[in-house]
Order: C-alpha cells, then structure tokens, then sequence
C-alpha cells in the first residue's frame, strides 16, 4: 500500500500574483451615511415636515390645519409660560403612580403564582378575563366608586398596567431552562433569594417586554381618559390640554399638545427603554 | 496488566474511603401517562480521585441516576450517600457540569459566572471569591476571555468555564452530565485531553455520564457498563488506565464493551418481538 500524501499550497505564488490581499474596502461617504438608520428615518421626517408645512400654507386655514410654524410657535408660547409643563407634570405623575402600583401587584401576582398552583390558576383566570378588556371602559366605573379625580385615573392606570405585566413576567418565569433553575439549585438558592438571582434575570428579556407594553397600555389610556375628564383641583393635564384648547378653537395650541404626546411617548419608549435593553439583555445577547 | 471485567453482583461490601456510595438504587419518574423505572436495583460506589464513568446506551438511565446524585430526584428505594451524608437536595458539595450551554446564567461575565457559586453559597468574601475564581479560570486557559459574556464564547469555552465553576468550589465530586455531547469531534477531543491534564494537577473525583464508549475509555479509571429498559448493572470495568498506553489493547477493549451492550439490545429486541 502507498503512503499518505501531503501536497502543500504553494503560498507565495499566490501573493506573488497580486490577486489576493483585498479582504475589506472603504464604502462610500455618503453610502456609509445612508447606512445610518438615524439618518434615514430624520430624511423622512424632513420631507413630512416641508409637505405639511407646503400643504398648510396653501389651505390657509389655521382654525382646520394650522402651519408647522405656528404649532411651534404654539408649543415654545406654551411651553414658556409654563402650561404645557405644568401639564405635562400633572399627567406625568398620575402615570407613575398607576405605573408603579400595577407593577408591584404584578411582582406580588407573580411570585404567588410560581409558588403555589392556586395562585397560578388564579393568574391565569385573571388575566384571560382582564386582559382583552380595554382599561378606559372601566373609567365610568372608578368615576362612580372613586369620584372625579386622580384615583380613578390611577385606578385604571393600575388596570392598563397590571395584567400585560403580570402575564409576560410570569410566561418568562416559566420558560427559564430547566437547566437553570438545576444550576441555581446546585447553587443552594432557594426561596426569594432563588427568585431574585436566577429567575428575574433569567426570565428579563419577557418582564422587559411586558413593562414596555404596559407603558404603552398605560400612556395611551391616560391621554384618552384625561379627554374624557381632566380637571381634579383645577390642575388638568396633557389629555385635557388637548381637549381645551379644542373648544377654544385654538388649534394650533392642540396640534402642540398632540406633539408634546408624540415626544414623550417616543422618549419614554426609543431613549428609556432602549437604554435599558441595550445595558442589559443586549449585552448579555438574550435579545430574542 | 489487562483491564479486567467485573460482575458487579459478585462484589463484596464498599471498603472503606468510599466517597459516593450507590446502594441498590431503584429511580421512576412518571410522565403524563407513565410511570418509568428508569434504573433498577443499581450499586456502586466510586473512590475518592476517581474517574468514574457512567457509560450505556440511552435508555439506561445514567443520567437520571446521575441527577439522583445530584439530589434533583429522589430514589424510589435505595440510599445514596455523598463522603457519608445521604444526599437529600441538590448542593454545593456536588457540582454539576451539564450538556446544554445555557447552564452558564448570561448576565455574568466569564468571571462572575465562576464565582456565583462561591458568593451565592456564602462560602467566601468577593475578594477571596474573585481570587480563587482567577485560579481556575486560568487553569481551564479563560484568563483572556475572562470579562466576555457566555454569549460571545464558543460551545468548548462554555463547557470550559461550566468546569471552572464546578472545580473553583472544590465539590466533595464533581458529576458531568455529557459535557462534550454537543461540541464538534475536534473540540470534543480537545476537551477531553484538558479534562485529564486538570484531573493530573488536582486529581478531583469525578462522575462522568456519557454514551460513547471511546470517550469512556479516553477518560476514566472505571467504567460502570449499564443495560436498558430499565437500567442496570451489566459489568463494572477496573483500572481502564491500563488499557491506555497501548493502540490495540484500547481498540480491543472497545469492541469488548460494544459487544457487550449490543448482545444485550439483540435480547431485548428479540424479547420485545416474541
């Protein structure tokens, strides 16, 4: 039998005639900027804005469709003389509190339903029931149970809140690898200890999500039920500054306040969140 | 000197300096409709500085009486006792080392992950944690992936920091449920050589599961052979390490132990048939 043979490539031949040695290239300057998501997205909103700003000029009708000029103008008039912050304050607060308070009864929930099967079921029921109900139809309700004010809001905020988290925290819980939960049995975790060092983290990415859509529930709710009733102390807020200014025909004072919705919601969800995610399960590459 | 073959159920008492002691060990679980015996009446016991393989076709249940070691399952009858204690829940004393790479948790840094064990037990200060954490990490050759996230790391340098962790606690025995099932054949056997250079510098005991008959023989000392449905003992092969230095005695060995295995799953073929 003959013996195994090695041929060897002849490497320098291969440098020598000149094909090879290209692995990457510059891109274009403006390719490269074309790249940029960031950049596309502010081209777009450019082109809407000088179509909006044409499009208002040419109807000349600033009581249907004021300029985008004037509803600067409206939004730096209100901003400087303090309504609109003040305004934005007043929602701001109420969406806190709600938002907080339905996340604890969701943390409470949770931890009682991977604990005992009762509890569990009772997630479950809960959330099959609550969960398809829009928040702002219960609004009628807490007006009658907790008068006009911010403990309705609250009270419906915590409705809009509760269930979307509560339902992603606990399908996270219980699709932590059972590889997981062996290691952090292996570690002698149990208990609340076990909850807070493998399960929460492990289980971060649904609880992130279920948070982000609990803030969306929550921050549409508000706005639409502060439409519908605003004032508690004289002291309205986003929603109602909108609903205003409406019937002082002062359109591009609503345009403003529409705006200031616009910004908020797109902070809240495109800067926090974001941040968070990309400080948390982006770096540990958990994101789905 | 030959490698011999025992028959298990021939075998006298445990002596003593027995570390874990398997004392005819009946494991079920029950699935939605069954109850499965997965290992019947099994024994052994494996010394301290042992390299002690589990070694069978699946069905055999050596990884669940391996989890039963571990103490996430508990015998329907028989004892398991870890350096003298019954073993009663899962602990520190008995690290695992699993298949599946997401045993890493992968919001810890190669590092953190080390030293969660040694922090989450309350066996040690961060510093001295971080110290000995280092140690290993350089041992298993991490040190320039030591602040990477599992996330980044390859299937090997998992399994490679999943070995830290379980040798930084200095476990009365370290028990590896497959480790190398899921990397590549050149990683694999990478691996296994780094696993006995470790074994060589610290000389740890070590339960090793697994269902290749090469790799069983490349690792241990002693070989436990299990048969199916429902798993037991079929032999218990000594002083594997005498098979080592030779090419064809290994090879020899190997087609023993095969043969072995498969005379029995032609019996239960034919059984299962008349």
């Amino acid at each position: 039998m003959s013996k195994v043979e090695f041929v060897m490539a002849d490497e320098s031949a291969a440098a020598r005639s000149g094909q090879f040695g290209q692995v990457e290239r510059q891109l274009g300057t403006v390719e490269m900027i074309w790249r940029v998501g960031a950049v596309r997205k502010t081209a777009i909103i450019l082109v809407l804005a000088i179509a909006w700003q044409l499009y208002a000029t040419y109807l000349n009708n600033p009581l249907l469709f004021p300029t985008l000029s004037d509803t600067f103008q409206a939004l730096y008039r209100r901003t400087m003389d303090g309504t609109l912050p003040n305004r934005m304050w007043t929602t701001l607060k109420i969406l806190l509190t709600g938002y907080a308070i339905g996340t604890i009864l969701a943390a409470v929930l949770t931890v009682l339903a991977i604990n005992t099967r009762i509890g569990t079921d009772f997630l479950e029921t809960m959330t099959a029931m609550f969960n398809p109900l829009p928040a702002i139809s219960l609004l009628p309700l807490a007006l009658i149970w907790f008068g006009l004010g911010p403990a309705s809001l609250v009270f419906v905020l915590i409705h809009s809140v509760l269930w979307a988290v509560a339902l992603n925290t606990h399908t996270g819980f219980t699709s932590v690898s059972q590889t997981l939960r062996m290691v952090g049995a292996n570690y002698e975790l149990r208990g609340i200890p076990y909850v807070i060092k493998i399960l929460i983290p492990a289980a971060f990415p649904s609880i992130l999500t279920g948070l982000k859509i609990g803030w969306a529930f929550a921050w549409r709710t508000l706005i639409a039920a502060e439409l519908v009733f605003g004032v508690s102390s004289g002291q309205g807020g986003l929603g109602w500054f909108i609903f205003e200014n409406r019937n002082l025909l002062r359109i591009p004072d609503v345009f403003a306040g529409l705006l200031t919705v616009i910004i908020i919601g797109l902070f809240v969800e495109n800067v926090i969140f974001q941040t968070i995610e990309r400080r948390t399960i982006a770096k540990w590459g958990m994101k789905g | 000197m030959v490698a011999e073959l025992n028959k298990i159920a021939n075998e006298a008492s445990a002596p003593a300096g027995t570390l874990v002691d398997v004392d005819s060990v009946t494991l079920q679980y029950k699935t939605s409709s069954l109850l499965v015996t997965a290992t019947e009446s099994v024994s052994f016991s494996v010394e301290q500085s042992d390299r002690f393989v589990l070694l069978g076709p699946s069905g055999c249940g050596k990884s669940t009486l391996l989890k039963a070691i571990g103490g996430y399952m508990k015998p329907t009858s028989g004892s398991i006792r870890v350096a003298g204690r019954p073993v009663v829940r899962p602990g520190a004393d008995r690290m695992m080392v699993f298949q599946e790479f997401d045993q890493l948790p992968p919001w810890k840094t190669v590092l953190e992950n080390v030293m969660f064990p040694l922090l989450a037990t309350g066996r040690m200060r961060r510093r001295e944690a971080e110290e000995r954490a280092r140690h290993y990490i350089d041992k298993v050759k991490l040190t320039r992936a030591i602040d990477s996230y599992p996330h980044t790391l390859s299937g090997g340098m998992k399994q490679r920091v999943a070995i830290a962790r379980g040798m930084a606690m200095q476990p009365d025995v370290l028990l590896m449920d497959e480790p190398f099932a899921a990397l590549d054949a050149l990683t694999r056997r990478q691996m296994q050589d780094e696993l006995l250079q470790l074994w060589d510098e610290t000389r740890f005991t070590v339960i090793f599961v697994t269902h290749s008959i090469a790799e069983a023989i490349k690792i241990s000392n002693r070989i436990l052979l299990l048969s199916p449905h429902p798993g037991r003992v079929k032999a218990e092969v000594r002083n594997v390490d005498a098979a080592k230095s030779d090419t064809t005695e290994a090879a020899a060995l190997e087609k023993r132990i095969h043969d072995l295995l498969f005379s029995e799953a032609v019996e239960e073929h034919s059984h299962v048939q008349g």
